[in-house]
């Protein structure tokens, strides 16, 4: 009767599906190396800002989509992962350079880590935080909660503007190396995706989101419902951290006001556009997002059309995303995915099934690469 | 402290909290009736002072006047906001609407940088509001008594609308149990609609006296304040007017006396307003005033 | 699917524990004495009391039940035992444990778990992730273990599968496994709500009016349920329920509150002829009754 019954429980085609993950990994570091010699640098920091959102959206998603806190500190952990790891990476040379109007809290003068342990350090130092965090606000609910985190935000920003010593101030850092280039990029989001994805597709991932659904049952089920959402808060903070950290690295220069609550509203849009827990949803919808946010750049930008000029229009491109916002958790509160996931059970029934449809072949495929790569390209001033 | 320094910093104090006060009752208003967070709020109260800086100067309305058609008209973009961004939200998760209100909030301040551009302006300041009158070594503005007469009257007013008047009732009664006053009868919407209605004004009105006293109006101006008095709603006891009045003052006292007497703190000052509002978070969740909410299980 | 093929299919602690008594509680009763006692509990919400000075002694390995008309503070016993509310007077023993201060989910751990009378399932899941949320508390390994592929942990996630997988099929919803919880039928649901509180390897469960909202032939159905999961997973079942057919035919004792008051207690027999319950549910004096006379 077991031989008649196998296995009910275990997922079909699990060798399959394993092998295409990989095999895809190993597509996107090819498609990076062919981008590294193709693209210019402006489509270069596109994706790279994909990647690096794609992070910030996920760990946003996985305290908020998948855990059910609504945070809306995001942008003090992102600060945190950021200055850490630009502390680590800064050469004892530029830190002389930059602290200039105060000096620099001695034992970080000389301090120096390789970037791979800089951005894991940012990232711990956000973890950390969001324990400290965690302590207090993890037995508020709701928009207290977010309101709460924001504050914390916030108080995080104005500690950085005053602790000159260590941040630099208001004026912040500058010169910050830019060793985050879409290799390191590609390989965080790809690590994120791996501990999420881990830790969702487990049963830990069930007792996140049955606290999220009904807390009262949950505790009925014996679970400690704050140490998990203390747990989840963490995580995402550590990656917030992470992202930060890669933030900091691609645009070189950071400063306190740049965290400010106009940043964790633009991940929570790519967040709520992808799809409310939907790992999927944010890694599509930070590459929707990010090249829509840039390719709006261009109606802040005066456009000189040779016989009349038009002159940019500066905020356009935040009223044209909050009323997107709104449209969306109006019309379509679950976003473009809603909480439904990639598999590669599905993607393989659907080219089985297209397979059988002669109108659909690969010029169907190459036609929208190459509207991807014209949508790359269109936000270019 | 020396005692001249002291009036003039409990004056100081009285006015920038009744400002807090007046938006923070807007925020407890309509969490008590929705509970969701107004994100927006902050932002009609800079439109408020927008409309009287547009008002008096392109037309040949006197300022009073001009007061009182800003406030009329943020009344209006508040109940506007509620019937196309909440309204289609009331059955929705309340972190929708919450959301929702982020988006409007951004929606208005960007809006604000796209029609007024981000140049700040100068705030109408009638003379005799804001000539010192100095007596010793005391230097008052006279704005620092009207400021707290006029928060007194209008908050007045609207006690006695809430407490008072039929349509106060039925906001009382929709704050108490939504469900049993539709039964009831009650138009909720109207009654909700009136409740952004009355916050908005109150809210107007203390953007116009807050450009009087930072004499300087910008897409951005409502942001800050408007954090600010939604912790002085939560310090007060959320869903209670008379917590939002306290809180305000609370917190403005806060504000005031902890930079006078610590001048080197004066770089966190946006900083103690989120520290209150987690310090009274930890012990006391539901605000000096606020009744306590039990889940059921 | 037959029974047999069951114990075999599921070696480990689950069987284990339905061979050898009450599991994850470490403790057994001590023979003869009661599974869980309250003594003089006392329940007030400001001036209204709840539960007044009220006295039971669940006895191991029985189906009990506890009735009274609706605001008899009924659910509120079962949120006291449970630890959502700390009673004001009183004591609880469960095993011979105080109980007092422990949040819901110590309890849990200790073994005691319930079901809701509006249906708590965990929406966003399937009915297999729900009944694996029930597994939760009786796992070892922590989450860090998850992201490190620990042999570990990955050996309990499959038996976490599997002992889920086992009890789905137990109460009949085995095929609907994967499917969404809220959608399942009415009945199925609460037969779901009963499994997933089984996978927290209960030794006393609480079921708050298992029967509502069901036909008669459902409510017969549930009865015999009722009565073989109390056999085959070795527990003691506590009943709120309304339905007297359901009470009488499957409870050996019953307790009946009014207005937080013990008014009665006794066989379904008793029960059924005390006129102090006929009083207390028809509102007026019966024959014999208290008042009357």
């Amino acid at each position: 009767m077991k031989a008649a019954n196998p296995s009910p429980i275990s997922e079909p085609h699990a060798l399959r599906n394993r092998l295409s993950t990989l095999g895809s990994a190993a597509l996107l570091f090819l498609g990076i190396w062919w981008a590294g010699h193709n693209l210019d640098g402006y489509q270069t920091r596109l994706l790279n800002l994909v990647a690096v959102n794609a992070i910030l959206a996920l760990s946003l998603n996985f305290i908020y989509g998948f855990s059910g806190m609504f945070s809306l500190g995001h942008a003090g952990f992102m600060a945190i992962g950021a200055y850490v790891s630009a502390l680590c990476i800064l050469t004892p040379a530029q830190k002389e350079m930059i602290w200039l109007l105060e000096p620099i809290y001695e034992p970080l003068a000389e301090f120096m880590t390789p970037f791979v342990v800089s951005v894991f350090l940012g990232g711990l130092a956000a973890a950390l935080t969001s324990l400290v965090i965690a302590l207090p606000v993890m037995r508020l609910g709701g928009d207290y909660l977010g309101i709460a985190t924001l504050g914390f935000a916030e108080i995080i920003r104005v500690l950085f503007t005053n602790l000159a010593p260590i941040t630099n101030g208001a004026i912040g850092l500058r010169g910050i190396p830019p060793y985050a280039d879409a290799w390191w990029n590609y390989a965080w989001l790809l690590a994120t995706l791996f501990v999420i994805l881990s830790l969702l597709k487990s049963n830990f991932g069930n007792v996140l989101k049955s606290i999220r659904d009904d807390e009262i049952a949950a505790r009925t089920m014996g679970i400690d419902t704050t140490a998990y959402r203390t747990m989840a808060f963490c995580v995402g903070g550590f990656f917030a951290g992470v992202g930060g950290a890669l933030m900091g690295s691609l645009v070189t220069t950071i400063e306190p006001k740049m965290f400010n609550f106009q940043y964790t509203f633009n991940i929570l849009l790519i967040v709520v556009a992808g799809g409310l827990g939907s790992v999927t949803g944010s890694v599509v919808g930070a590459a929707v997002i990010t090249i829509l946010l840039e390719w709006l750049r261009i109606i802040e930008y005066p456009m000189d059309f040779g016989f009349i000029r038009i002159p940019g229009i500066p905020g356009m491109r935040m009223v044209i995303f909050s009323v997107v916002l709104m449209l969306i958790i109006i019309f379509r509160r679950e976003g473009l995915l809603g909480n439904r996931e990639f598999s590669w059970n599905a993607f393989y029934d659907f080219f089985g099934s297209l397979k059988k449809r002669p109108d659909v072949h690969l010029g169907h495929l190459l036609r929208f690469l190459r509207l991807v790569k014209k949508l790359l390209a269109g936000g270019q001033p | 402290m020396n005692q001249d320094l002291f009036i003039q910093n409990l004056f100081n104090a009285l006015t920038v909290g009744s400002l807090y006060a007046l938006i923070a009752i807007g925020y407890t208003m309509v969490y008590g009736i929705l509970r969701f967070i107004n994100f927006a709020h902050g932002d009609v109260f800079m439109v408020g002072a927008y409309f009287i800086f547009f008002t008096v100067n392109f037309s040949i309305i006197p300022w009073p006047l001009a007061a009182l058609a800003a406030i009329i008209g943020a009344s209006a973009l508040g109940i506007l906001v509620d019937r196309v961004a909440y309204r289609p939200l009331r059955e929705a998760p309340r972190i929708s609407a919450l959301i929702s209100a982020i988006g409007v909030s951004f929606l208005l301040e960007n809006l604000g940088l796209v029609i007024f551009t981000g140049l700040p302006r100068p705030a109408v300041q009638p003379a005799w509001l804001v000539d010192p009158i100095i007596y010793g070594n005391i230097r008052i503005l006279p704005l620092s008594f009207v400021v707290p007469a006029v928060t007194a009257v209008l908050v007045l007013g609207l006690l006695f609308i809430v407490y008072r008047t039929r349509p106060g009732l039925a906001m009382r009664s929709i704050a108490r149990d939504i469900e049993t006053t539709r039964l009831m009868g009650v138009s909720i919407d109207r009654t909700i609609a009136l409740t952004f209605g009355l916050g908005s004004a109150l809210a107007a009105a203390a953007g116009i006296m807050w450009a009087m006293r930072y004499p300087q109006i910008h897409p951005f101006m409502g942001v800050l304040p408007g954090f600010k008095a939604f912790i002085a709603a939560v310090v007060g006891g959320i869903g209670s007017i008379q917590g939002a009045v306290l809180g305000g003052l609370l917190l403005g006292t806060v504000e005031i006396v902890a930079v006078a007497n610590w001048p080197e703190l004066s770089g966190y000052r946006d900083a103690f307003a989120f520290v209150l509002l987690i310090v009274i978070l930890l012990f006391r969740p539901t605000g000096l005033m606020g009744e306590k909410m039990e889940d059921k299980i | 699917m037959s029974e047999c093929t069951l114990a075999e299919d599921n070696a480990g602690r689950f069987t284990a524990k339905t061979l050898h008594g009450p599991g994850g509680s470490g403790g057994v009763a001590p023979p003869g004495g009661p599974l869980l006692e309250l003594s003089g509990v006392t329940m007030r919400f400001g001036g209204v009391t709840a539960i007044d000075d009220l006295s039971l002694k669940i006895p191991p390995q029985k189906v009990v039940g506890l009735i009274g008309p609706n605001g008899a503070g009924k659910t509120t016993v079962f949120n006291v035992v449970t630890g959502f509310y700390q009673p004001q007077e009183g004591r609880l023993e469960f095993e011979g444990q105080p109980l007092a201060g422990l949040p819901p989910q110590k309890i849990c751990a200790l073994g005691i778990a319930r079901t809701f009378q509006n249906i708590r399932l965990f929406a966003g899941g399937t009915v297999l992730d729900n009944v694996m949320v029930g597994c939760h508390v009786r796992r070892k390994a922590r989450w860090w273990m998850a992201p490190l592929c620990l042999p570990v942990f990955l050996r309990e996630e499959k038996s976490i599968k599997e002992k889920s997988y086992a009890l789905l099929e137990r109460v009949g919803l085995a095929r609907a496994a994967r499917e969404k919880a809220n959608s399942l039928p009415y009945g199925a649901q609460r037969r779901l709500e009963i499994a997933r509180a089984l996978a927290t390897e209960p030794s006393f469960l609480l079921l708050d009016e298992p029967a509502a909202g069901m036909n008669p032939q459902e409510s017969e159905d549930l009865m015999h349920f009722i009565a073989k999961i109390r056999e085959e997973f070795n527990l003691s079942i506590l009943m709120i329920e309304h339905d007297m057919k359901v009470v009488m035919g499957v409870c050996s004792h019953i307790w009946v509150l009014d207005y937080g008051r013990l008014i009665a207690e006794g066989g379904p027999e008793e029960i059924r002829n005390n006129p102090w319950v006929i009083t207390a549910y028809l509102g007026r004096p019966a024959e014999g009754g208290p008042h009357s006379a």
